[in-house]
């Protein structure tokens, strides 16, 4: 047993992170908050950097990794806090063309939402199976416009500013890898977090000290990292063994790490956190979004209630 | 990232798997909790066993996957967990190993190994307890001895060790972490009075040691005066890292049996129950994770388990209340009868929280040393 990351799986962490710190940092970041819409040219990048083919065979043009690799690639995408659909693109490299390179942006049905429904290309899992073309608005089963489900979706004013979304009123079972990358996603979040409120609690002055001197404070920031360092070795886990149980334990843990955190994150930072300028209130809120992907998390819990009597 | 055996580890789980179900067979029946002479035969009996079986040195020699594998597997299988031997096994032990002369070691260790003597741990006093190095038990020189007088508590079996590792002042007048040192006390001395404490749970697992005079060798001391805190963090950082490791096992073991009990009486139909016994198996999954995570850390580092026992701790003590508060749930009111499966062991969680640092010192500690925060006012 080495549970721990390789230096290869060191190396693509970093690479993810140091072209998410040139291509989307924090000014970028509240540029798309001001003018929402899909990065088409980090997209590609992504693409050409490998992101979404990551996991598909050499022989099929991918990078010929594993699901531990993707991991760590979609938990640095959560702490950048990237928008657009990642996960529904990454799962599509290899079934639906340009996917791979980033050249299709793909969305997918997951539960009753769809995220970025208007700006992709293709949307999958229309039908409960396979991908569908869609024209730049109509989307459908078997290519059909209209289609029922998404040809009913109606728009929600979504709470993420970064994160269009769509309701239909059809259900879609959630893929156990979207899950578990989405749990990587709320990982990066958490961890971010984390670090967000340290910084915070170091610089801030009240009572003539740092207000990180203060217990109650402390304390918030170690619970904060206790949690991610939980979910991590969950997240990690799932990667390795791919196993339904431990996907599920990932997806528990990963959304209390993020949504918590986020939350105990704006708690630190007070009356500044609660302004639109401070970039706590995007990861909270992206944090909620994706705690909705992949069923309610009381299945999640059945799932591992099952696990004990089987 | 792997979690899969090397050939090596996978020979050495199948071997020691082939062995404990030869030897559990053969133990005596386990003695009733409230008789401390009894689990000491029993507990370091069950020693001298692994001893001779050459598992008595795991703990020290092996590297940390072999011993996590060695926790796995015994728990599995039922056999009897260090018990008495505790403190000799997992704390002075592995100090006497790191900071003890070639004569200390050669002196204190193969009895512990052997399960022959009994350690127990004068750190903690009345006024002494989360804030350790305010400590004021003190010990002055006369000529080759040290005389100690004070009075430690929280002393676990006490009255049954023959060695009590001991905390001492021998500087009153240095900064409280500077005068402080490092004795193995033989617990037969003149001097020692031993009162038993009697936990919520019923049982008296710790006393109250008060010292008159007590004449100890200066040739007892492990590292030199007044540096007994730095070797005191050496042995905490044991006790964080590693002392747990076993008892995830038995949780999640404790989980399923709680499931199928739900699925006998019933219980198992209300969905909230339910989920709830799913996110403590979510927890306890990851703690096991967790544990695997650090232990490969661990050994990257060289074996030291560093300050990533306390994120454990923390969060280990807290899932382990939760576990028998749902086991409560699932009986019903016969968790009210202390002959119920569960209640005692839902009792004794309550220490976890307190015992080997509370968890607002633990959340003081990952804030400070972790997270780089300021100390406290």
């Amino acid at each position: 047993m080495r549970f721990r990351l390789t230096g290869d799986q060191r190396a693509l962490r970093d690479s993810v992170r140091q072209l998410l710190a040139r291509r989307f940092d924090g000014e970028a970041l509240r540029a798309a908050v001001a003018e929402p819409g899909l990065d088409r040219a980090l997209w590609r990048d992504l693409g050409e950097l490998g992101f979404f083919a990551l996991r598909l065979p050499e022989a099929d043009g991918g990078v010929g990794l594993g699901l531990p690799e993707a991991v760590l690639a979609f938990e640095e995408t959560g702490r950048a806090l990237l928008p657009g659909p990642l996960v529904a693109t990454h799962l599509a490299a290899g079934t639906v063309p340009g996917a791979a390179t980033g050249e299709t942006v793909v969305a997918a049905v997951d539960g009753e939402l769809v995220e970025w429904l208007e700006e992709a290309d293709v949307v999958c899992g229309v039908g409960g199976d396979g991908s569908v073309r869609g024209d730049g608005g109509a989307y459908g089963a078997d290519g059909v416009p209209g289609a029922p489900g998404v040809a009913e979706a109606v728009p929600l004013r979504s709470v993420d500013p970064l994160t269009p979304l769509h309701s239909v009123s059809r259900r879609r079972a959630a893929d156990p890898v979207a899950v578990l990358l989405t749990a990587a996603e709320q990982l990066g979040t958490a961890g971010r977090v984390c670090e967000l409120a340290v910084q915070h609690a170091r610089a801030r002055e009240q009572f003539g000290r740092p207000v990180g001197a203060f217990q109650a404070v402390k304390h918030l920031c170690a619970d904060m990292l206790v949690r991610t360092e939980l979910a991590r070795a969950a997240v990690y886990a799932a990667a390795v063994t791919a196993g339904r149980a431990d996907i599920a334990a990932a997806r528990l843990l990963a959304d209390e790490a993020a949504v918590r955190g986020a939350r105990d994150c704006l708690q630190v930072h007070g009356g500044m956190g609660f302004t639109w300028e401070s970039e706590v209130h995007l990861h909270l809120k992206r944090a909620w979004v994706r705690a909705q992907r992949g069923g309610a998390n009381t299945e999640s819990e059945e799932v591992l209630a099952g696990d004990l009597l089987s | 990232m792997d979690l899969s055996d090397t050939p090596e580890e996978e020979e050495f789980r199948a071997r020691l798997r082939e062995w404990l179900a030869k030897a559990l067979p053969t133990l005596p029946p386990k003695p009733s909790p409230e008789d401390w002479p009894a689990r000491r035969a029993y507990d370091l009996g069950w020693q001298r066993t692994l001893h001779d079986a050459g598992y008595g040195q795991v703990h020290w020699d092996a590297s940390p996957t072999t011993r996590l594998i060695f926790l796995e597997e015994t728990e599995r299988a039922g056999a009897p967990y260090v018990g008495a031997g505790f403190v000799g096994l997992l704390h002075a032990g592995p100090t006497i190993a790191a900071e003890g002369t070639d004569e200390q070691q050669a002196r204190w260790l193969p009895p512990i190994l052997r399960g022959e003597e009994a350690w127990c741990q004068g750190f903690s006093e009345p006024d002494a307890g989360s804030d350790l190095a305010s400590l004021r038990t003190r010990a002055w020189r006369d000529g080759d001895t040290y005389v100690v007088s004070g009075s430690k508590i929280w002393t676990s079996h006490a009255e049954v060790a023959d060695w009590c590792e001991l905390l001492v002042r021998t500087d009153p007048t240095a900064v409280k972490h500077r005068g402080i040192t490092w004795l193995a006390m033989p617990m037969s001395t003149p001097g020692i009075t031993v009162r038993p404490l009697r936990t919520l749970a019923g049982s008296a697992e710790f006393a109250e040691v008060f010292l008159d005079e007590v004449r100890v060798p200066v040739a007892n001391r492990v590292g030199e005066e007044n540096d007994g805190w730095r070797v005191t963090m050496v042995t905490l950082s044991f006790e964080r890292g590693t002392a747990f490791v076993g008892e995830v096992v038995a949780c999640r073991r404790v989980l399923g049996e709680l499931a199928r009990t739900a699925r006998e009486n019933g219980r198992w139909d209300d969905p909230v129950l339910r989920r709830r016994l799913g996110r403590l198996n979510a927890e306890f999954r990851a703690l096991w994770r967790l544990t695997q995570w650090n232990v490969s850390e661990a050994e990257q580092t060289g074996g030291v388990p560093g300050v990533g026992g306390s994120v454990f701790k923390l969060r280990y003590s807290h899932a382990r209340q939760e576990l028998y508060d749902a086991a409560a749930e699932v009986l019903g009111p016969r968790s009210l009868d202390l002959d119920g499966p569960w209640t005692l062991d839902r009792l004794s969680s309550l220490s976890y929280t307190i015992a080997a640092g509370t968890s607002q010192i633990q959340r003081n500690i990952v804030a400070e040393r972790i997270l780089g925060l300021p100390k406290g006012p």
